[in-house]
């Protein structure tokens, strides 16, 4: 068991809900009640990753983020390293790529919010912060843990664009998935094994608790 | 500050816009009076609410609520929703759907975390007869309980204004009776303006105490509600409040204590209206129930006690199209003496079974010339 890979992988994982969870809330709302011009070009760009095969997406961060980009020079500037190949570039990689998962549950959910409830709670002379803790993350918190979720485990599993963009170096880009992968090309099946057993065990827990927790709200819900 | 000079209690709206939805609104409001807006659907009562509570700001316009301004677009200023100190019903109540009955009424009020604030909650509620169901969420309330629960968040703002939007288009007809009742009776400690959304005339006339007609954005006519549906000042307005009969008629005379005019080849007494140019040719508006049967002689003249005033226009006409309407009927007669113009009428059913008119009969009648009323002719529609 590669206990190094599997901190990576949960490492990385938490990193990108960090930073995933407050952004979806922003843009999932941005792009549930408002209209502008070009919404549908950000709503399909949003959707991308959904499509396109894993190595194209690394692919192209691993032009945008290596040396000769402006990105990875500035990165360079900054950190005196490069950005490719280190934990830094897969989180980059990893936010994007779990933008859909991330977003699109989020959107649905504040779609979900019926107009009238939000002006009832203007008209009731709550303040923003409190229109959002109150009424709007109360009603949208189920899309909200499905994002989580989805986001958590999707990070562990994926394998193409960490490949391409980080490589895998032990303790900064090698995850679960990766060290799965070298344990097969090095003939150690029951290493692979555990390891597959441990993804596949987080993996089930996470989406049984988020389902257990949804089925609660819907069984509260009609049974109240 | 200009504060002074127009601090003057009450709401006044001023609203003017050509699009998405064209306006044209003037309404006031004094401090516990009820002023209906009514109108067809799309004719942006719903709208003049939301600007109201600045859930819509339209290109041109000014409010004031008790000298306080809320919106003046030519100054650029537009207090937001949050800050005005409005208390709104919508029209399907828009309740907190997780939160239950008590804290959706404690997300209103001023200082929600006052440690008293669960006590005036709970006594907002029992006001609206909901005591006992104060932890149910909106979802274990029947329609009128959840009413009650929007009517007592939109009180527990202490609001300056209190909105309804619709508030009795979504329940059932008795539930709906019984929240007249409660609102009549809640309105007599209401100190604050009431702005009541209805396309219900009668809503408006149980209710209010004025009422603003709206078509197409537009404020056509501003009065008490009865007085808007038997006096309208233009076509549109009687068509609005739904007169049927409107009359083509020629101004003959103003005598001492009547107005006589020519229907056809009849002479109509009507209620003197000495501002009508004579010569003038109009529209009278005859409300149906001032079409009546030409009874028999013993009940016409027991009758004629109630009617002091009775301007009696006798009148025959053939029965065209006679519609039963459960307990009334009504019925179209054609009277040939007014070129055949058409007349509309509603009777009580145990009168139409008696005297049982078959369509094609002709039939007597009287118009009552105290109810015929002229519109203006510089209104006509």
């Amino acid at each position: 068991m590669d206990w190094n890979a599997l901190k990576l992988s949960l490492l990385l994982a938490a990193a990108t809900l960090g930073v995933l969870l407050p952004l979806g809330v922003w843009l999932g709302r941005l792009l549930a009640w408002r209209r502008f011009p070009g919404k549908v070009l950000v709503e399909a760009a949003l959707a991308l990753p959904l499509v396109l095969p894993p190595t194209v997406l690394g692919f192209y961060l691993l032009v945008a983020m290596g040396g000769d980009s402006q990105l990875g020079q500035w990165y360079q500037a900054l950190a005196g390293r490069q950005l490719v190949f280190s934990f830094d570039g897969l989180l980059i990689a990893s936010l994007i790529f779990n933008l859909p998962f991330a977003i699109q549950p989020m959107q649905r959910a504040f779609e979900a919010i019926p107009i009238e409830v939000r002006e009832a709670a203007r008209c009731c002379g709550m303040s923003a912060w409190r229109r959002l803790w109150r009424i709007e993350l109360a009603l949208a918190w189920p899309g909200i843990l499905s994002a989580a979720v989805l986001t958590f485990a999707h990070t562990l599993g994926e394998f193409g664009v960490v490949l391409m963009v980080g490589g895998s170096i032990p303790g900064e880009t090698r995850t679960l998935a990766i060290s799965i992968y070298d344990r097969v090309q090095a003939f150690d099946t029951a290493g692979a094994a555990t390891m597959s057993a441990a993804l596949l065990a987080i993996s089930l827990a996470a989406i049984a608790i988020s389902y257990l927790a949804l089925n609660r709200v819907l069984r509260h819900a009609r049974h109240d | 500050m200009h504060a002074m000079t127009e601090h003057e209690a009450g709401l006044r709206v001023s609203l003017h816009q050509a699009a998405p939805i064209p306006l044209a609104v003037e309404l006031t409001c004094g401090p516990g009076e009820v002023l209906a807006l009514v109108g067809p659907s799309g004719s942006g009562k719903s709208t003049v609410l939301r600007c109201i509570a600045g859930l819509h700001t339209p290109a041109e316009g000014r409010i004031t609520c008790n000298g306080e301004t809320w919106l003046d677009t030519r100054a650029r200023h537009a207090k937001p929703t949050a800050a005005r100190r409005i208390g709104m019903v919508f029209q399907n109540y828009a309740l907190f759907p997780h939160l239950s009955a008590l804290d959706n009424v404690r997300e209103a009020l001023p200082d929600r975390c006052a440690s008293d604030a669960r006590e005036r909650a709970t006594r907002l509620l029992a006001k609206v007869n909901l005591q006992g169901l104060e932890h149910r969420r909106s979802h274990q309330l029947s329609g009128g309980q959840q009413q009650r629960v929007a009517v007592a968040r939109a009180l527990a703002r202490e609001p300056r204004v209190l909105l309804l939007d619709e508030p009795f288009s979504a329940v059932d007809r008795a539930t709906r009776e019984k929240l007249y009742g409660e609102l009549a009776e809640l309105r007599r400690e209401l100190a604050m303006p009431v702005i009541l959304v209805t396309h219900d005339l009668e809503e408006a006339v149980m209710l209010a105490d004025r009422m603003t007609l709206l078509s197409q954005g537009s404020s056509l006519q501003t009065g008490p509600p009865l007085t808007l549906m038997r006096e309208p000042d233009s076509l549109d307005v009687a068509r609005l409040v739904g007169l049927r009969n409107l009359l083509e008629v020629q101004v003959e005379a103003h005598e001492a204590d009547y107005t006589r005019l020519r229907w056809g080849a009849l002479a109509l007494r009507v209620k003197r209206q000495a501002d009508a140019p004579t010569g003038a040719v109009t529209t009278a508006c005859l409300p149906a129930e001032g079409v009546l049967l030409l009874a028999a002689r013993a009940e016409r003249e027991a009758d004629e006690t109630h009617l002091p005033d009775g301007f009696d226009n006798p009148v025959s006409g053939i029965v065209r199209r006679y519609l039963s309407l459960g307990d009334r009927v009504r019925m179209t007669l054609e009277v040939p003496d007014a070129a055949g113009a058409l007349l509309s009428m509603t009777l009580p059913r145990h009168l139409a079974d008696r005297l049982s008119p078959t369509e094609g009969s002709a039939i007597a009648l009287r118009l009552r010339g105290a109810v015929i009323h002229l519109i203006p002719t510089t209104r006509k529609g």
